[in-house]
């Protein structure tokens, strides 16, 4: 598994589909720990779909599966998200 | 293998970003790889260095089928995450295994284009001198605080009196004196998570350390 492994850089891309802007630089509090991460930093899993685990705890932050279409997003572990607006 | 590539509407970039490449077939079945950019910003053109991974969807056609005006989908740049800051202050270290070496040498390109003397240390792991991209330039660059110091963990040049052996405890003791202000650490995951266990145990402070890990997602 640890192969598999990405940081939330990987998903930048991805991020700013979801976004419209980059939130890598954001910081995101976990709802399962409580700590707080730039999205940039969090851990990463691709498969069928991206996973962002938090990276003290490996609660699953947020989820995004992409279909030709349609982009489905969950983004239940993440307690807040604050964003640099320019 | 490096692209030089010429964008219609590029916005610039920051060193250390990466572009999402896109190729769509006949079928429409598309894939998409991310690759680090080479170039410093103000380069003019945009430099990616690929690693052709032999069977793999992109790089296998950009490291080889591709042909001089040929021309493809590219989205960036992307993250902003882990990037040069040109207003750094105090003492920089990067550390790159194999082709992890392609952002911080946009890093090494940015900070000598803005003539910056920033105390900046370049630890490249690589498996034989002949492997070692950029070597010439890293060479050239070298001064004005600019230190690149290699490490060759398969096998050495007669005569090799760098370092040998991977980035472990033993060696971030004889090549990093203190703790940097900044850290950026690129490679593959493996590679990326010792150096970063490696620097934490020796009491950095892991929000001073950016890591940016690539996996075997089929290059």
């Amino acid at each position: 598994m640890d192969g598999l492994r990405l940081d939330g850089n990987a998903a930048a891309g991805l991020l700013q589909d979801i976004f419209g802007m980059d939130v890598t630089v954001a910081d995101g509090t976990c709802d399962g720990c409580g700590a707080t991460e730039a999205l940039g930093a969090v851990h990463v899993y691709l498969a069928a779909g991206t996973v962002l685990r938090c990276p003290h705890c490996e609660s699953v932050l947020m989820s995004v599966v992409r279909s030709e279409r349609r982009l489905w997003v969950d983004v239940r572990g993440v307690r807040s998200l604050e964003l640099r607006t320019p | 293998m490096t692209l030089l590539l010429d964008v219609d509407g590029w916005s610039g970039h920051r060193a250390g970003q990466h572009v999402d490449v896109r190729l769509t077939a006949e079928d429409g079945y598309q894939a998409q790889r991310s690759y680090s950019i080479a170039s410093a910003p103000d380069a003019g053109m945009l430099e990616l260095t690929v690693e052709r991974i032999d069977d793999g969807e992109v790089s296998p056609y950009l490291t080889g089928d591709v042909r001089a005006g040929d021309q493809f989908e590219l989205r960036g740049p992307v993250g902003g995450y882990f990037v040069w800051d040109p207003d750094v202050r105090g003492d920089v270290l990067l550390v790159g295994g194999g082709s992890g070496v392609v952002p911080l040498m946009a890093m090494a390109r940015q900070r000598a284009a803005d003539g910056d003397d920033v105390p900046t240390r370049l630890l490249y792991s690589a498996r034989s001198w002949d492997v070692v991209i950029y070597r010439d330039e890293l060479q050239r660059l070298t001064g004005n605080g600019f230190e690149p110091s290699f490490t060759l963990t398969r096998e050495r040049p007669d005569g090799w009196t760098g370092y040998t052996g991977r980035v472990d405890d033993a060696l971030l003791e004889q090549v990093v004196p203190g703790e940097p202000a900044a850290t950026f650490v690129c490679g593959p995951t493996p590679f990326v998570e010792a150096v970063a266990a490696a620097l934490v145990r020796r009491g950095h402070a892991p929000e001073r350390i950016k890591t940016e890990r690539f996996g075997p997602t089929g290059g």
